[in-house]
């Protein structure tokens, strides 16, 4: 299963979220779908997508959150899965792209690849709805579920340790960055 | 436990007048009542973190929304949270009121914070993160509200160092 494939699968249902991201290939694909005004990529800081997730899902109850993370910055900051579990916003839907891989920086392989289950430490964590899926049609049913239901939720999906040839895009990232924050007051302003 | 009780209430009372909404900590000493008083406010979104550089993030997710937060951290905690301080509220313009408790200073008796003590300042300088102190009673609301603003205005990370004469009653 290739990452792009399931990004194009569930494109327009983004459109209902606030979606942000982690670094590296999976912005530089996702944006090659076509960059939207409630994208967030958090192109450092490894490991905090999920945090900023949790922080948009608390702060906005009403607003469906999805942060699309990766087996490297989940594994960098484990700790968030127990602060997500322990908060639940019903409104948060976490996926995990696990390529097993840190494909950014050379494709050394992860934990993932010598057997750590990531929807496994998720439950553990206590994280009440997980999965794992390994193809396309799996994955998008998984997310359309997942948005149309309430409830945090981790997916895993198993993909292929392989992505675009630069991640380098045109946006900037403070542009990006107060984008974001205005399309989330204009969303404000419509409810009002 | 003689960490002052009135001055926590005093930094409390003084971020709520600042319109913050949304608080992550995590617990240590100095900190305790300030975290019991934010439980007990319904009024007050309170985010326990397994890690200090958890807050970054939940800072800027609450940033975004339009939410006013704080960070509640040990110095130590601060250290753990560098790498999102500047690849996350640096890079980004993201503007967060850290509240850090100033440990291993003069007067600490307890071996372990020592060193955390000696890089506190010197770090917070080469990041280039304004900061000042929370050392007297009369000046914390001031002081807070003051940090607040020019976090806000500058869109950047800015720290006050909750001290042992204020935090400490022996």
């Amino acid at each position: 299963m290739l990452r792009l494939d399931c990004l194009r699968a569930i494109y327009s249902d983004l459109e209902k979220c606030l979606v942000v991201t982690i670094m590296g290939a999976l912005p530089a694909e996702l944006q090659s779908l076509g960059h939207r005004p409630n994208f967030f990529y958090l192109q450092h800081a490894m490991g905090l997508a999920s945090s900023t997730g949790l922080g948009l899902a608390l702060s906005l109850p009403h607003q469906k959150v999805m942060v699309l993370d990766g087996d490297g910055s989940l594994l960098m900051n484990l700790g968030t899965l127990t602060t997500l579990a322990r908060y639940k916003p019903k409104n948060l839907l976490h996926i995990v792209f696990d390529n097993e891989s840190l494909l950014s920086v050379g494709g050394f392989p992860t934990a993932t690849g010598t057997g750590t289950d990531l929807e496994g430490i998720a439950r553990a964590a206590g994280i009440p709805e997980t999965s794992t899926v390994r193809t396309v049609e799996e994955f998008t049913k998984a997310i359309r579920h997942a948005i149309s239901s309430d409830g945090l939720e981790t997916i895993v999906a198993k993909v292929e340790a392989t992505g675009p040839k630069t991640f380098v895009t045109d946006l900037g990232l403070l542009e990006n960055r107060f984008q974001f924050r205005r399309h989330i007051q204009s969303l404000a302003a419509k409810t009002k | 436990m003689p960490v002052s009780l009135e001055n926590s209430q005093l930094i409390y009372h003084a971020l709520k007048s600042c319109g913050v909404q949304l608080l992550s900590a995590l617990p240590e000493t100095w900190l305790v009542h300030l975290i019991h008083i934010a439980e007990n406010d319904p009024q007050m979104t309170l985010v326990r973190l397994a890690k200090e550089e958890e807050g970054v993030g939940l800072s800027a997710g609450a940033h975004f929304a339009g939410v006013k937060s704080a960070m509640l951290m040990q110095n130590h905690g601060f250290l753990a949270a560098i790498n999102g301080i500047v690849s996350f509220a640096h890079l980004y313009k993201i503007p967060l009121l850290m509240l850090i408790s100033y440990r291993g200073t003069f007067g600490e008796r307890d071996p372990w914070q020592t060193e955390g003590g000696n890089v506190t300042e010197p770090l917070l300088r080469a990041m280039n993160i304004p900061y000042s102190f929370l050392d007297a009673p009369a000046s914390v609301e001031k002081r807070i509200r003051d940090a607040h603003t020019l976090a806000e205005s500058s869109l950047q990370p800015v720290a006050l160092l909750l001290t042992r004469d204020l935090m400490w009653e022996e």
